[in-house]
């Protein structure tokens, strides 16, 4: 989990309490239009009468630290609520070579959108509990926690996960043929390590395609392995991340065209990547059960057309 | 090394002769030199597009009095040429096979190779070739295609494409349904109209990863059109008068563009984060739009890069840019066809092209 600096219940709280009036100290990270905080984890026992808290802030300007710039966003880690608090910052900037009006539809879309899907996400998984444990303890799949959306600035504050990406624990792992002696706590060990987190990995898949909810971007480095506590057995929760392009769909072409687009990441990562990939798709059609072989036969077509249609000139 | 082109794909008929000095393609400082770039278009009454079989009798009864005019500019003989280049595909069946007819005839009389060319391999080594952009993004637009192009290990990849009609063709049917005119070109007029559009209506945006798909906004600007004007073209009135302005053509007009032309640069953006370019280059047709160069520019200067275009003589479909891809390719033997191969296809990706003349 995220630190132990503040609990959901905490939250609750302060959102029960008119954020507004929070003594934010007029920071550059204002919260003009708070319209939706998503609170996700709803207590076990009745929420506590509010207490008359104030909150001194030791550092009023939440530090911003750019991680990644893609082509729609911008990634920050940064805190929230709390200078202790870790949060990641998806920040959608405006593009000035759009008309005004249409920028701000699409990125008021987008931001909701994605939100949305990554609530859903929360929902679903937790409801249906398909795989909110592994087999050997820990490491079910989840997706990071919404804290708050400002879709009028493109801005989604979210959990920030401690891990790594499936890319990173791939190019370690294939990189050295021998057991890693002094591996991070989420990087496998072994082979077999290895296959297994593959077959997590297919399932994962299936529980997201259960809800409906197509990735619309899987790559290697759109999971990541959550680095389990110190000390605590089992494996690293699995982490979906980067919901950009999602949407909500039941076919089976889109849910095809999901895993094409990871096994073209796998195979583009290291050409031993490809027999794990079939370890995937074991993992797949197990956790999707009836619907696993349909979209095993809807993946076979994709292959062979390559996504792409013969052209009309 | 001298090469004729013929183009023929669509409702351009264009005849090129291209001359590669000694030295073409080791020395950077040596350009191609443009001996001839002539062009006939098919224009169509307003409201309706181009049939291919009238686009094909167009291009019977102008091919032979373009080659000899052609001929005549450059200053050339036909002995002098060293190949014949014609497009291959894709494009127009009737109207491709039309000219193919004439470069088979050609070849046969002068005795000189036929080099077949893939027309969208054309567009993007003359936009090269002219620009100078070394190793850009290419987005090609005109209203037979939409791809967003990189190039990687001798082939022009495709990253992003139209999942249903090109951008061009939604433009040139949207001028059909506001019965303008087709001279000089359907969407030339468009961008005329939209300099004075002022309000932006809603349309869908249809951005899938890196596709685009056109359809659905044409069909929506129809409806848009049938409710906001009468049938010749003029704002409806209503009753009472609406209290803000009435939407025009030129309303229309500009919202289709703003709308179109950010999708393009939004995918173009897409693959120059993926590919790691600053570079992107314009070609094809839509590519003359001054309002996508526009908006490419502002894109491109933000990612700290910049944006190659032509002129409507490179941009649009021409003869040069067949016999400039066909040298390129005959110099390595790529394309070269006997008379009797010589054919033409209507489907014919720009991925299917081994690019040897490149590193």
């Amino acid at each position: 989990m995220v630190g132990s600096c503040m609990t959901f219940s905490d939250l609750e709280i302060l959102a029960a309490l008119s954020i507004r009036s929070l003594p934010w100290g007029g920071g550059n990270l204002m919260f003009p239009t708070l319209k939706y905080v998503y609170l996700l984890h709803t207590p076990s026992s009745p929420p506590p009468p509010a207490p008359p808290i104030t909150i001194t802030m030791s550092d009023p300007t939440p530090i911003k630290t750019l991680i990644k710039q893609g082509a729609e966003a911008h990634l920050y880690r940064t805190t929230f609520l709390t200078p202790s608090h870790p949060a990641l910052l998806k920040h959608r900037p405006s593009k000035a070579y759009r008309h005004p009006i249409l920028d701000a539809r699409l990125t008021k879309h987008r931001c909701l959108s994605e939100a949305r899907l990554l609530v859903r996400m929360r929902r679903e998984l937790d409801r249906s509990r398909i795989i909110s444990v592994g087999e050997r303890g820990g490491g079910g799949v989840t997706v990071p926690a919404v804290y708050f959306v400002d879709e009028a600035r493109g801005e989604i504050y979210m959990e920030w996960i401690t891990g790594q990406t499936l890319r990173e624990v791939l190019d370690q792992a294939l990189l050295h043929t021998t057991p890693l002696t002094s591996s991070p706590p989420a990087c496998p060990s072994t082979q077999q390590d290895l296959l297994y987190l593959m077959t997590r990995i297919g399932s994962a898949i299936a529980a997201m395609h259960a809800v409906h909810v197509i990735h619309g971007d899987l790559t290697t480095s759109n999971i990541m392995i959550r680095a389990p506590p110190p000390g605590a057995p089992g494996d690293g929760e699995l982490v979906l991340i980067d919901f950009g392009l999602g949407a909500v769909s039941a076919s089976d072409e889109d849910m095809a065209v999901d895993l094409y687009v990871l096994e073209r990441a796998f195979i583009s990562t290291h050409p031993r990547a490809e027999e794990m990939f079939k370890e995937v798709l074991v993992g797949y059609e197990k956790g999707m059960g009836k619907k696993g072989a349909q979209v095993m036969r809807r993946l076979a077509e994709v292959r062979f057309r390559g996504r792409k249609r013969s052209m009309l000139g | 090394m001298i090469a004729l082109g013929l183009e023929g794909s669509a409702n351009k008929l264009g005849i090129g002769l291209i001359q590669h000095p000694p030295g073409y393609g080791r020395d950077p400082t040596i350009r191609a030199k443009i001996l001839s770039n002539i062009r006939h278009t098919f224009v169509s009454p307003p409201g309706t597009g181009f049939l291919p079989k009238d686009t094909a009798l167009h291009h019977r009864e102008w091919a032979v009095k373009l080659i000899k005019q052609a001929l005549k500019e450059s200053g050339v003989s036909w002995r002098d040429v060293d190949c014949i280049c014609y497009t291959r595909g894709p494009g127009m069946g009737a109207p491709l096979q039309s000219v193919a007819v004439v470069a088979r005839m050609l070849s046969m009389l002068w005795n000189k190779p036929l080099v077949g060319v893939n027309h969208c391999v054309g567009h993007i080594e003359m936009g090269r070739e002219i620009t100078g952009a070394e190793n850009p993004i290419v987005l090609y637009v005109s209203g037979g295609n939409t791809q967003v192009i990189a190039y990687a290990e001798q082939r022009y990849r495709i990253f992003g494409e139209a999942l249903d009609i090109a951008v061009g063709n939604c433009l040139d049917r949207f001028a059909r349904t506001l019965n303008i005119s087709n001279d000089p070109a359907p969407g030339y007029n468009i961008e005329q109209l939209a300099k004075q559009g002022k309000t932006l209506l809603d349309l869908p945006y249809a951005v899938k990863g890196m596709d685009c798909s056109f359809s659905g906004i044409l069909a929506s600007i129809d409806s848009l059109a049938r409710e906001h004007l009468n049938p010749n073209g003029t704002p409806k009135n209503t009753d009472p008068p609406p209290s803000d302005p009435p939407i025009t053509p030129s309303d229309l007009c500009f919202s289709l563009q703003e709308t179109l032309f950010s999708m393009l640069v939004e995918t173009t953006e897409r693959a120059m984060s993926h590919v790691n370019s600053s570079q992107v280059l314009i070609v094809g047709g839509v590519g003359c739009n001054l309002r996508l160069q526009e908006m490419m520019g502002i894109m491109a200067r933000d990612r700290g890069g910049s944006v190659y275009g032509t002129d409507e003589r490179f941009c649009i479909d021409n003869g040069i840019m067949i016999a400039h891809a066909g040298l390129c390719g005959f110099s390595v033997g790529e394309g070269v066809v006997q008379v009797e191969e010589a054919g033409v296809t209507q489907r014919f990706r720009t991925d299917e092209v081994w690019v040897r003349w490149r590193d």
